[in-house]
C-alpha cells in the first residue's frame, strides 16, 4: 500500500485566502447586499448625523434676539446710578455665537457636531459589520459546511481567521462609504489631514475589527442555534456604543462611566480616526490609541485561535 | 486483504448522557464498499464524523490506513475524502468554484487542481453546469457535485454519509451508478452509511447493521440473509397427496411445512441449487408441479431478526433534525 499520499501541503495562507474569498464573494458579488451596505450608512447619516444638531443649540438663531435689548437699572450694579442700558442685539448674538463655538470646541474639539458624529458613525458601522461573524459560523455549522472544512487538512485557525478578515474588509468598505458621504455632506477636515492619514484610518479599523469579531466568534463557536449569537449581539452592542466617545466626549460623562469608557476599545478607534481627520493631530494621543487597539486585537485573536483549536471539534 | 479502517471500542457520548455510538468494533478492507445500515438516529453520522476527524471519540479509537484518528488527525485528513449527509457546497458559488475551494483547502497546486476539477465534473456529468451557481442545481446534481468535491484529493478512502438521502428512486439509482464507477475508476475503498435497505443491498460488499449505537450484525448482504436460515421455496403440486416426507428426505432441506391446498413451504440454505433437485425428485416420483416460487429473505427480515423491531427511526436531537430538513428541502429541488 502506498502511504506516501502527502504530496500536498495545505498552507495557512492558501487556505485562509480561499475561505476569505468565499466570504467576500458572498457580498461583493451580490448587488442587493452591496446596496444595503451603502444604504445603511446613508440612512444613519441622514437620520443621526444631520438631525442631532447640537451646535444649533448654541447658535444665535436659537436664542432669537430682538434688535434692541433693554436692561433695567436695578440689574446693573456698576457703575451705580444708571437707570437703563440698551444692548445691540446683533452684537450680542455675535457674542452668543462665539460662546457657543467655544463650548463646542471645548467639549468636542471641533465646532460642528456633524463632523464629530460622522466619525462616531464610522465606529458604529465597524461594530455592526463585525457582529455578523458569529452568526456566519453558526450558519456554516448548520449547513454542514463547517464539517466539510474540518474534515480537510486545512489549518483550523484559518476557519476563524477567514471570518475575522471578512468582517475587517467589510468594516473598511462600509467605513469608506461613511467617510465619503460625510465629506460630501460637509465634514470639516482639520488642517493636519493628508491623504496618507487614510492608511492610518484603515489600520485602526482593521485592528478593532479583528478584536471585535474575535469576541463575536468566540461566543458562537460552539453554538448550534442562531439565537445564541443574536442574544450576545443584543447584549453587548448598545452598551458598547453608548459607553464610548462615539456620541459624547468622555469628559462629559458621569464619573462612574468614565473608567468604563476609557477601557472601551471603541473609544480608542473613534479617537484615532478623529485625530486623523477632524482634529488637529496629536501624535502622542494617536500612538496611545494604536497601542491600545493593537493589544486588543492581538489578545483577542489569540483567544480566538485557542478556542478554535479547542472547541471547533466537539 | 489489507485492513484500511479499524475501529476499536469506538464510542461517542454527547452531553454526558446521549450515547450515540456505543463501543463498536469493525474492520474495513481495501477495495470494498462497506456499509453502515441503520435508521435515523442510530449513530451512523456520528461514526463517520469520528472516523473523518470532525468529532473526537469519547472512548476507544480507530485508525485509517494505520493513522490514529485523534493523534494523527492531520494525516488522516489528507488520505480521505468525505461526502457529508448535508449538501455542503456553497450555494453562492458555482460548481467549479466549489471544487476549487476544496482543492485550496487541501493545498493541491492550482494547475493540477484545475485539470482535476474539470475531469471530475466531466465524470459526474456536471461539466455543462460548472459555471452555474449551485443554488440552481437539483438534488441529484448537488449530490454529484459533493461526490466530485470529495474526490479532489484522490482519496484512498471515501466516506459517504447517506449519499442518496431524499432523492427519488431514479436519481438514487443514477447515484449508485456513479459510486460504482468512481470506485472502479479510482480503485478506492468506500465507507458509506444509509438507512435505505435496498441501497445497502445493491451497493455494499459488506454491511454492519447499527442500532442504538451498537453493531448488531456484520457480514455480506448474502451472509446476513443466509444467517436467517436460508431461502423459502413455495411449491404447489397437482396431486392430492402429502409429499412432506419425500421433500424432507432431500439433502439440505431444513424444514417443510404443508399449507392449505397442495402447497408446501420449504426452507433451504441455498435456494438456487436445491430447487432443481426438488423438482427432479418430485418429477421422478410422478408428481406434477403447477407452481413454484423461490424467495430470498430481504434485509428487512434480517433487520427485524437482529434488532427485534421493524425498521423505524428513533428520536433525534434538534440539531440533526434541522440539518436533515435543510438537506431534504434542497434534495427536492
Ligand atoms: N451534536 C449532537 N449533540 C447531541 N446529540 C447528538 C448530536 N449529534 C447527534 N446526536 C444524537 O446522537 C444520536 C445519533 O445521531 P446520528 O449519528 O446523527 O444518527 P444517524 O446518522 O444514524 O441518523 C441521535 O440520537 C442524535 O440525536
Ligand atoms: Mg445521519
Amino acid at each position: 500500500m502506498n502511504l506516501k499520499t502527502n504530496e500536498y501541503h495545505p498552507s495557512l495562507i492558501r487556505g485562509l485566502w480561499a475561505l476569505t474569498y468565499r466570504e467576500l464573494k458572498k457580498w461583493l458579488n451580490d448587488p442587493i447586499m452591496l446596496i444595503m451596505f451603502i444604504l445603511q450608512p446613508l440612512i444613519w447619516m441622514g437620520l443621526l448625523g444631520k438631525s442631532l444638531n447640537i451646535q444649533g443649540l448654541f447658535s444665535s438663531s436659537n436664542v432669537n434676539l430682538p434688535p434692541e435689548i433693554k436692561i433695567p437699572g436695578y440689574a446693573i450694579i456698576y457703575p451705580p446710578g444708571i437707570t437703563q442700558v440698551v444692548l445691540n442685539g446683533t452684537w450680542l448674538s455675535q457674542i452668543f455665537t462665539n460662546i457657543g463655538m467655544n463650548i463646542m470646541q471645548k467639549t468636542f474639539g471641533v465646532t460642528d457636531y456633524f463632523s464629530y458624529m460622522a466619525i462616531g458613525m464610522v465606529s458604529m458601522i465597524v461594530v455592526t459589520a463585525t457582529m455578523f461573524s458569529g452568526m456566519s459560523i453558526v450558519w456554516d455549522r448548520r449547513l454542514g459546511f463547517l464539517d466539510k472544512v474540518l474534515s480537510t487538512p486545512v489549518p483550523r485557525a484559518t476557519i476563524i481567521f477567514s471570518k475575522i478578515l471578512n468582517s475587517a474588509f467589510r468594516a473598511i468598505f462600509q467605513a469608506s462609504v461613511i467617510l465619503a458621504l460625510a465629506y460630501i455632506l460637509g465634514l470639516q477636515l482639520s488642517s493636519t489631514f493628508t491623504i496618507i492619514n487614510i492608511i492610518g484610518i484603515y489600520a485602526a479599523i482593521f485592528l478593532l475589527s479583528i478584536g471585535l469579531s474575535s469576541i463575536f466568534l468566540a461566543v458562537s463557536i460552539r453554538a448550534t442555534r442562531m439565537e445564541r449569537p443574536m442574544q450576545i449581539v443584543n447584549l453587548i452592542v448598545m452598551p458598547l456604543m453608548f459607553s464610548s466617545n462615539i456620541f459624547f466626549p468622555i469628559s462629559m460623562m458621569p464619573e462612574w462611566l468614565q473608567p468604563i469608557a476609557s477601557a472601551n476599545p471603541l473609544t480608542y478607534l473613534t479617537d484615532a480616526i478623529r485625530q486623523l481627520t477632524i482634529l488637529p493631530l496629536d501624535i502622542s494621543a494617536l500612538i496611545i490609541d494604536f497601542i491600545y487597539l493593537s493589544v486588543f486585537a492581538i489578545v483577542l485573536s489569540i483567544i480566538g485561535i485557542v478556542l478554535s483549536w479547542k472547541y471547533l471539534v466537539k | 486483504m489489507e485492513e484500511v479502517i479499524r475501529a476499536e471500542n469506538l464510542t461517542k457520548v454527547f452531553n454526558k448522557n446521549i450515547v450515540a455510538v456505543d463501543h463498536i468494533n469493525f474492520s474495513v478492507y481495501e477495495g470494498e464498499i462497506f456499509g453502515f445500515l441503520g435508521p435515523n438516529g442510530a449513530g451512523k453520522t456520528t461514526t463517520i464524523n469520528m472516523l473523518t476527524t470532525v468529532l473526537k471519540p469519547t472512548e476507544g479509537t480507530a485508525s485509517i490506513l494505520g493513522f490514529d484518528i485523534v493523534k494523527q488527525a492531520n494525516e488522516v485528513r489528507k488520505v480521505i475524502g468525505v461526502v457529508h449527509q448535508e449538501y455542503t457546497a456553497d450555494e453562492d458559488l458555482t460548481g467549479y468554484e466549489n471544487i476549487m475551494l476544496c482543492a485550496d483547502l487541501y493545498g493541491i497546486p492550482r494547475d493540477i487542481a484545475k485539470k482535476r476539477a474539470l475531469e471530475l465534473l466531466e465524470l459526474v456529468n456536471l461539466i455543462e453546469f460548472k459555471d452555474k451557481h449551485v443554488e440552481t442545481y437539483s438534488g441529484g446534481m448537488r449530490r454529484r457535485l459533493e461526490l466530485a468535491c470529495g474526490l479532489i484529493n484522490r482519496p484512498k478512502i471515501l466516506f459517504l454519509d447517506e449519499p442518496t438521502l431524499g432523492l427519488d428512486v431514479q436519481t438514487r439509482a443514477a447515484i449508485w451508478e456513479y459510486i460504482r464507477r468512481l470506485k472502479e475508476e479510482y480503485n478506492m475503498t468506500i465507507f458509506m452509511t444509509t438507512h435505505y435497505l435496498e441501497e445497502a443491498d445493491a451497493l455494499c460488499d459488506r454491511i454492519a447493521i447499527i442500532d442504538h449505537g451498537k453493531i448488531v450484525a456484520i457480514g455480506s448482504p448474502n451472509e446476513l440473509k443466509n444467517s436467517l436460515g436460508g431461502d423459502i421455496i413455495t411449491i404447489t403440486i397437482k396431486e392430492n397427496v402429502d409429499v412432506t416426507n419425500i421433500i424432507y428426505g432431500i439433502e439440505k432441506v431444513k424444514d417443510v411445512k404443508k399449507e392449505n391446498g397442495n402447497t408446501y413451504k420449504i426452507r433451504v440454505e441455498f435456494g438456487e441449487t436445491i430447487t432443481p433437485i426438488i423438482i427432479d425428485t418430485l418429477r421422478q416420483k410422478g408428481y406434477t408441479i403447477v407452481r413454484l416460487l423461490l424467495s430470498k429473505p430481504t434485509l428487512n427480515e434480517v433487520y427485524l431478526e437482529y434488532t427485534g423491531k421493524a425498521f423505524r427511526d428513533v428520536e433525534e436531537s434538534r440539531e440533526s433534525i434541522i440539518k436533515q430538513r435543510i438537506t431534504l428541502r434542497r434534495a427536492r429541488k
